[in-house]
């Protein structure tokens, strides 16, 4: 079976609790929650919820449909392959030495990331785009010195 | 204006706890009442009127409201045997088993028994008692994270933070219990909420809108299903604990005497369809019949209605039912599919989709296509004929003989508990059960120690039935302190201890895969049963003859009160047929 990258929309009522058991389904199979990202709706009652997984279909199929179970859960679906509407938000600190300090620029500049803080010896940078573009960054600023970086999780509709 | 506030102190006799009684402007009156109290009017108004329970600090407020009501309470000596009392209870009536017990030690000694109903999907409710929200989180005194540690083993599970919510929880509780695939609830409620006031009101329909369970089979599939029966010409029906929990065993046997195509049940199926009726295959499985597991292995249709295809019951899964399609009915959608893959799903509980299904047999003119099965029931009779369920007579009591006599001293009418093990197995075998909710057994879970407490609720749901717990000398030790319950409420349930001095069923497993090394399953047939039965205050009775073994049972049965019936069996009898773990079911070890 072909183990590749999953997302899983939930729509669920947001309580103190249900995380945890959304997280249990996970753990319980063995699972790995490669990235999660909530945010309450509209509706304060409700809370969206996006995870990241890697599987095979099969398997996550399953998954869904033990979520689906869970009382706090509205509703499950799974986010179709085609990116769009799929981002992703990172911020880096990058290290500025009089060496690498034109490459770094001239990276800011082609990649389209935003300077949230300049200092002397480093900056933090942010950026958003799908997850592909965001790796591509980070192999891009990774040769010139990341020092630290944080990502959102993806967010979708 | 503010609403005047009078305290009254009870009028007398028929209200003993402090009442606040409001009057607003208009003059209309209401009445505050105490969680605890609330607690038990929203049981009441839900229908239950029996508790398995045991005390504790922060329960005492609900406690104090018991003694003031008319609940039927059953004070139990340790709390899993409440939580096994209420699966029972559950089991054999089809109603919901609630229990009440206190925090910390008090909740996790009810673990075990909500997990055991987990597996099988047997509606509880577990009320626990839990410290005051101020002390939540602080490691206070009896303090424990039930509403955690249960996550992974309850359907749902709730922490009542406010008086508010308590009617409706209790409510949502029994409703996500009993309702699509039914399972166990835990409702943890801390001791400042039982205390505080509020008004009482029945609260309207629960609310999961996105739980309501599918309750109407899709038609197309069904038709597709019909279609398929028509044509099988090696069909085998397998049914499972859903058709039970269902309520659809009068719709099982309707559709099986319409379509006449032989019935497996599995653990959880036994007396879904007639033990006695010549169709009957009995159970599949690692300790199945010859003929069931034949017949799973070679059929050509295969239709699962209300069972998971455990593993216990498959073997090794590329070798089940492989040449057949297999049409699988169940209430739960993430169980079709989940071991095996299936041909024609159908998500339904079990009595919408055969009552459609008995319709439309009705409504086609269905007729059996004898010419095509002819040879499939010779097949299955030659099978039958091959190697029954059978056991050598000896010089020793063999356990099957002595299930077999119970069967028929109780003339196949009473309800049977069992532990785990070779007892349980051995009851299913050669019990021959034709009703519903009469086989009570842990079959998911496996927990030793479910049958004595699991006896003693269902005899509170019929207390004029013969109720009946075939044990072993390992697991009946492991929930014994129940003795006291059964004697101080007059509980008549019978005991058979099939004692081997043996944890018999690991002692079987290393006589054929360790080379007879029995590492720590010997028990040397301690303590002496008759005397322990008597210390508690019942009846104890022992054979240890092949021909003094019926009229012990006998007379056990027919002595009122609990009774232990202490039987020596031959100690290293084994449970046969048997499949080896990972093998194919059609590869079993015969035993002889």
């Amino acid at each position: 079976m072909e183990v590749k990258r999953h997302t899983i929309k939930l729509v669920v009522n947001n309580k103190p609790d249900v995380l945890a058991r959304i997280a249990g389904v996970f753990s319980a199979r063995g699972f790995n929650i490669e990235s999660i990202s909530a945010n309450v709706t509209m509706d304060p009652n409700v809370t969206k919820i996006r995870i990241v997984t890697m599987g095979d279909t099969s398997t996550v199929t399953k998954i869904q449909n033990q979520l689906k179970k869970l009382v706090d859960v509205l509703s499950v679906s799974h986010v179709r392959e085609s990116k769009q509407g799929q981002r992703e938000m990172i911020l880096m600190q990058v290290k500025l030495t009089d060496k690498n300090r034109n490459d770094v620029m001239k990276a800011i500049d082609e990649l389209q990331c935003k300077i949230v803080t300049r200092k002397s010896d480093y900056c933090i940078l942010e950026a958003t785009g799908s997850e592909e573009e965001l790796e591509i960054l980070v192999q891009r600023f990774d040769s010139l010195g990341i020092e630290d970086l944080s990502r959102s999780g993806v967010v979708a509709l | 204006m503010k609403p005047k506030t009078v305290t009254s102190q009870g009028n007398g006799f028929f209200l003993k706890n402090l009442l606040k009684v409001l009057i607003d402007e208009e003059g209309g009156v209401s009445v505050k009442i105490k969680g605890a109290e609330i607690l038990l009017r929203a049981l009441s108004d839900e229908g239950v009127d029996t508790i398995f329970g045991y005390p504790g600090g922060v329960v005492l407020d609900i406690f104090d409201e018991i003694y003031k009501s008319k609940f039927k309470h059953i004070l139990v000596r340790h709390e899993q045997g409440a939580a096994h009392a209420a699966d029972g209870y559950a089991r054999a009536s089809g109603k919901v088993g609630v229990c009440l017990v206190t925090s910390g030690p008090g909740a996790t000694n009810t673990v075990t028994g909500i997990a055991t109903a987990y597996m099988d999907s047997i509606p509880i409710v577990v009320f626990t008692g839990q410290v005051a929200t101020p002390l939540l989180g602080s490691d206070a005194f009896q303090e424990a994270d039930i509403t955690g540690i249960t996550r992974p083993c309850t359907k749902h599970n709730f922490i009542v933070r406010k008086v508010e919510d308590l009617a409706r929880t209790v409510k949502e509780a029994l409703y996500i219990a009993r309702s699509g695939r039914p399972g166990p609830v835990l409702v943890d409620i801390p001791k400042d909420v039982s205390q505080a006031m509020t008004e009482y009101h029945e609260s309207g329909p629960p609310k999961a809108p996105a739980h309501d369970p599918i309750y109407v089979p899709d038609v197309t599939a069904l038709n597709e299903a019909l279609r398929m029966i028509k044509q099988a010409k090696k069909p085998v029906v397998m049914v499972g604990g859903g058709v039970i929990l269902g309520k659809a065993s009068q719709e099982l046997r309707e559709f099986i005497e319409k379509v006449q195509i032989p019935v497996t049940h599995t653990l959880m199926g036994i007396g879904a369809f007639p033990g006695t009726d010549p169709l009957s295959l009995g159970m599949p499985g690692m300790h199945g019949t010859y003929y069931a597991n034949m017949a799973l292995t070679q059929c050509d249709l295969l239709i699962n209605i209300g069972a998971r295809f455990d593993d216990r019951v498959t073997g090794k899964l590329d070798e089940f039912a492989k040449n057949a399609k297999i049409i699988h009915i169940d209430i739960d959608a993430a169980s079709i599919n989940k071991n095996v893959i299936v041909d024609l799903p159908i998500v339904s509980d079990c009595k919408s989709a055969l009552q459609q299904l008995n319709k439309m047999l009705l409504q086609n003119h269905f007729t059996i296509p004898e010419k095509d099965r002819k040879a499939w029931t010779q097949q299955i009779d030659e099978w039958k004929e091959y190697a029954p369920l059978s056991y050598c007579a000896g010089e020793k009591i063999k356990p099957q003989c002595v299930i077999e006599t119970i069967y028929k001293l109780t003339k196949g009418d009473a309800i049977i508990a069992t532990e785990v093990g070779q007892n349980q197995m051995w009851a299913a075998q050669f019990y021959k059960f034709n009703h519903p909710n009469t086989f009570l057994s842990s079959g998911g879970l496996g927990t030793m120690g479910y049958g004595f407490p699991a006896a003693i609720g269902a005899q509170i749901a019929f207390p004029d039935k013969t109720v009946v717990d075939i044990a072993g000398d390992g697991s009946i030790q492991m929930n014994i302190q129940e003795l006291a319950t059964a004697v101080v409420y007059n509980i008549p349930v019978k005991i058979c201890i099939l004692n081997n001095g043996f944890l018999g069923m690991v002692r079987q497993w290393q006589e054929i895969f360790y080379e007879r090394r029995y590492s720590h399953t010997n028990i040397s047939q301690i303590p002496d049963f008759v005397k322990l039965a008597e210390a508690y205050g019942a009846v104890g009775l022992r054979a240890t003859k092949p021909e003094e073994m019926e009229a012990i049972l006998e007379k056990g049965l027919n002595t009122p009160g609990p009774v232990i019936m202490d039987i020596h069996v031959e100690p290293e009898e084994g449970v046969y047929p048997m499949v080896r773990p990972g093998s194919p079911i059609s590869d079993m070890d015969l035993g002889r």
